[in-house]
Parts: structure tokens; sequence; C-alpha cells
């Protein structure tokens, strides 16, 4: 196992009241796996990432990756925020540099390594723009070329595609799925679309809100690159909806 | 077009303060010593500046004033970055600050006469003590302000402290320190004045005493419009700097009122 969470609670304490906003979490991932953690709003998909990313700790239980108890974030997981967290004041480039300034490796290195990621990502053309003059689309992308510069082994995805529209989200998502399959990373990825999912992950972890829990794991069996209009593919996004009670259990059952 | 019309407007603007001016001269009701005419004020203007006194003079106190002014925009920096960064330091210091703050430069004079004599250092101390303030609270007010997901970032990435502060917390709030700049270089341009008029025997400051000294009005309303087109100038060449600091970081630029 690469990734296991053990009975994992998280507590917030705010003003004398108390929020659980993670209850009992246990959950194992494996190396290579995308996983998406689905679920409404406040139901500590956030909570838990951050948990599993090292920016917070549970009240009880623990993260162990790769044997070692998780207790601060690590270039060797790296997070990309909803609102992508680049430096304004940077080009392109430079952004994508900024992981690598850290490591003790040549210039030429950190340029060549930038413009291979950038490349990955298709904006060869504008590596030095300023972050402003991008499109959301294109802002996520250099975030993503950002995370793979550092060559991590697990990458967090925070509702990444969560402020696009729904065509250049629909490309993302082809995009990520690419990456994922050439780059062989661990990718665990935040949403609360439930197409998104279906379409991305290996394993859907369903999470519900009051406190939150997991409620359950779907497997999705899907070769790549999936179909969002097969029959397989809405069969599964209809058991998601399932788990949500969108959708009457009957209606299921005779079309079963 | 927009330009044009620019310089239009500021041609009306100071015709119309010329015309007043002048209607007032010819009613007679001041004496010329009270009340010098525009074509008095011109001709000191000529002899100031034939004589030489003028441009060394505004030598003399641009000199004073960037020497103030820039290493009070040093030190403030450098310790607001230091003290937005350290919260807990900044809650004991802040308290202090707040109480120095709302003294005026000048009530220091005595004692920095004391302490420091008499020369170009007291003029220097009062433009330090004008500037340093509003810029370090200005730095202090920017670094609380730098988004929480930069320096998520540079964490994630394994960033040491002194690079989160140099790569991150100071370019992130450089833009909202040029403003604190911007804001400091008027009120420091506003204590040269008063801070050349003691003490000293040169600079914009010291020509308004001597015009006094000798009752000269018309010495004393062309030294005054130098200092107002001084600032002036001062204050455009931080807005250049100000927006190209915005087109640099990639802020988004307030459309022009036309
Ligand atoms: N810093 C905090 N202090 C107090 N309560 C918090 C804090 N962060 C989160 N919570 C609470 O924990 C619960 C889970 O929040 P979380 O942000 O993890 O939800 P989420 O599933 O990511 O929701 P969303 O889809 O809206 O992003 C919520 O009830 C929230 O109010
Ligand atoms: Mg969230």
């Amino acid at each position: 196992m690469f990734i296991k969470i053990n009975n994992a609670s998280k507590t917030y304490k705010n003003n004398n009241r108390d929020t659980k906003s993670l209850d009992n979490i246990n959950l194992t991932i494996e190396k290579g796996e995308f996983i998406c953690l689905l679920g409404p709003s406040g139901c500590g998909k956030s909570t838990l990432l951050n948990i599993i990313a090292g920016f917070d700790s549970p009240t009880n239980g623990e993260v162990i990756i790769d044997d070692k108890s998780v207790k601060e974030p690590s270039p060797n997981y790296v997070t990309i925020f909803q609102n992508y967290g680049l430096l304004p004041w940077r080009s392109v480039k430079k952004n994508v540099e900024l992981g690598l300034e850290v490591k003790k490796i040549s210039k030429e290195e950190k340029s060549k390594i930038a413009d291979e990621y950038i490349e990955l990502v298709g904006l060869t053309k504008f590596s030095k723009h300023h972050p402003s003059q991008l499109s959301g689309g294109m802002q996520q992308r250099v975030a993503i070329a950002r995370a793979l510069a550092v060559d991590p082994e697990i990458i967090f995805m925070d509702e990444p595609f969560g402020a696009l529209d729904a065509m250049t989200r629909m490309n993302m998502q082809d995009e990520i799925s690419n990456i994922w399959e050439q780059k062989k990373k661990t990718i665990i990825f935040v949403t609360h679309d439930i197409e998104e999912a279906v379409f991305l992950a290996d394993r859907i972890v369903i999470m519900t809100p009051g406190p939150g829990k997991v409620k359950s794991i779907i497997n999705v069996p899907m070769k790549r690159k999936r179909d969002r209009t097969n029959e397989e593919f809405l069969k599964i996004r209809d058991r998601v909806f399932l788990e949500f009670k969108m959708k009457e259990e009957i209606e299921i059952e005779y079309s079963i | 077009m927009n330009k044009i019309g620019k310089l239009v407007n500021i041609i009306i603007g100071l015709s119309i303060i010329l015309i007043l001016w002048q209607v007032v001269v010819l009613t007679g009701r001041y004496e010329a010593s009270l009340l010098p005419s525009p074509l008095m004020v011109l001709n000191a203007l000529k002899e100031v500046i034939s004589n030489g006194s003028l441009f060394t003079n505004i030598q003399v106190s641009l000199l004073r004033f960037f020497v103030g002014y820039s290493s009070a925009v040093i030190l403030a920096v450098v310790f607001g970055l230091i003290l937005g960064w350290f919260e807990k330091v900044w809650a004991i210091i802040d308290p202090i600050v707040q109480v120095l703050r709302p003294i005026s430069p000048i009530a220091w004079f005595p004692f920095i006469v004391l302490w420091l004599g008499i020369g170009d250092i007291p003029a220097i101390a009062i433009i330090f003590i004008a500037s340093f303030f509003p810029v370090l609270l200005s730095t202090v007010s920017a670094v609380k302000k730098v988004d929480k997901t930069y320096l998520k970032v540079a964490k994630n990435f394994g960033m040491k402290q002194y690079s989160v502060l140099t790569k991150i917390i100071f370019p992130a709030s450089f833009p909202s320190i040029v403003t604190g700049l911007h804001i400091a270089l008027g009120s420091a341009w506003v204590f040269l004045v008063a801070g050349e008029m003691v003490g000293v025997q040169s600079g914009l400051g010291f020509m308004i005493i001597d015009a006094r000294n000798s009752l000269r009005s018309d010495l004393l309303l062309a030294a005054i419009i130098n200092i107002g087109v001084i600032g002036l100038l001062l204050d455009k060449l931080v807005n250049i700097f100000e927006k190209w600091v915005g087109k640099t970081w990639g802020i988004a630029q307030e459309p022009e009122r036309s």
C-alpha cells in the first residue's frame, strides 16, 4: 500500500464551537492510481486532501505515505490549487521553474526541464507570457506543468477545473487523463462533478457530509480514453447518482 | 486628442489663475510688497535663475530629499517585511508605531538639532521621519495581505524561509509597497521645506526664509511656485514607476477615464 489513511478524524475548534469535518476515515491508495474524492459541498473533501498533503494534521489517526507518517508538505507530493497559485509577476516559464529553484541544478538544466513540461501542456508559444495574459484553462495548464516539473510521486488536485466553462473543462479532463497515462503519477482529485469523477477515476471515493465520512468506493473498470456517452459510462454514472440518492432505486432495478 | 485636451485644460486653468491674480493686483488694494504682480514674480524668477541661486538651491534640496527619502524607504521596507512576517513581534511594535506616527516630524526638530547639530542632517532627518512611517505601515499591511496560496505553494516545494521572503513575500507585496512609497513621497516633500527653514543656508526652504527676511515677496512666491512644480514632477515620476510595476506584475490596469 502506498498511501494509507488510518482512522483519520478532524475537528475544527472555533471560538468554543467544535466542527467535526471528518469522522474516522479509512482509505488505502495504490501507487499509480487515479482517485477521485466526490461529494457535496462541506463533506470534507478539501480537509481530507489537505491532511493527506500535509498542510493540515488530523485530530485523530494518521496518514502514511511510503511507510512514513505525513507531518508536513513535501515536494514529493505536490498540490494544485483551485485558484492555480501562479505567481503573477513571473512569466509562465519562471513559474514552472519555481519548484526547481529549490533543487541544486544548473540554470540550463532548469530551463530544459521547464521547456519540456511547458511543451507537454501545449504552451510553448506562451512561455514568456504572464499568467494574467492567459485564459483560465491555460493558467491551470501552467500549474500542472509546474507541479509535474519537480517530478513528484503524487499530485493532489482540489477542484482544479471548478472555475472553467464546460467545454474547457472537458478538454482539461482529456488532458489530465493523458498526462496521467504518460507519467504514471498517483493522482488524488477532488471534485463535486459526478461525470468528471466517472471520466477520470480508477476508483471514486464517495463522501457524505455531517460529519464527513467515506460512504462507499466505486470502481470504474473502464479503458481509456473514455467515451462520455457510452453505455458503460452511463451505467457507472447512474450508480454514483444512486449512492447520493439522486435517483430512485426502483428505476435502476427495472433497468437492470 | 486626449493629450491635447489635457494640455488645453492645464492652459485654461493656469490662465484663469493668472488673470484673477492680475485683476486683484490692478485693483490696487494691496501694496506690491504684500502681493507682487505676476510680472514681478516672473522677473524674480529670472533673477534667481540668472544668478544661479535657484538651481543650486534645487540641487541641494533634491540631494537632501533623496538621501532622507531613500534611506527611510530601504529601512522601512526591510523592517516592514520582517515585522509583517513575524506577527508576534509586530503585535508588540504596532502600538509604539501608532503613538509615534501621528507626531509631526517638526515636533522632533528641537531634539534633532540637539542631537545631530545643524546643517544638512536635521533636514534629512525630518524627511526620513516623514517617509519612514507610511512606508513601514504599508509594507507591513502588504505582507499580511499576501495570498496564502502562494505561501502554501512555497511550502509545498520546500522553499527555505529566506527564499520565501525574497522570492514570494517581497515580490507579492511589492505593488502595495510602491503605493506606500508614492504616499510617503508626497508627505516627505511637504516636510522638506520645514526641515530647511532652520539651521541651513541653502535649499528651497532657505529661499523662503531668506525672501521673508529681505522682505522680497516676489522672491517668496517664485520659491513657492518652484516647490509646487518640483513636487508635482516627483509625483509624476513615481506615478510612472507605479504604472510600470503594475504592468510588470501582471496587475490589470484600470482603464483611464476619458
Ligand atoms: N479552518 C476551518 N475552521 C473551521 N471549520 C472548517 C475549517 N475548514 C473547514 N471547515 C469545516 O469543515 C467542513 C468541511 O469543509 P471542506 O472545506 O473540507 O469541505 P469540502 O468538501 O471541500 O467543500 P467544498 O466542495 O465546498 O469545497 C465544513 O463544514 C467546513 O465548514
Ligand atoms: Mg473544498
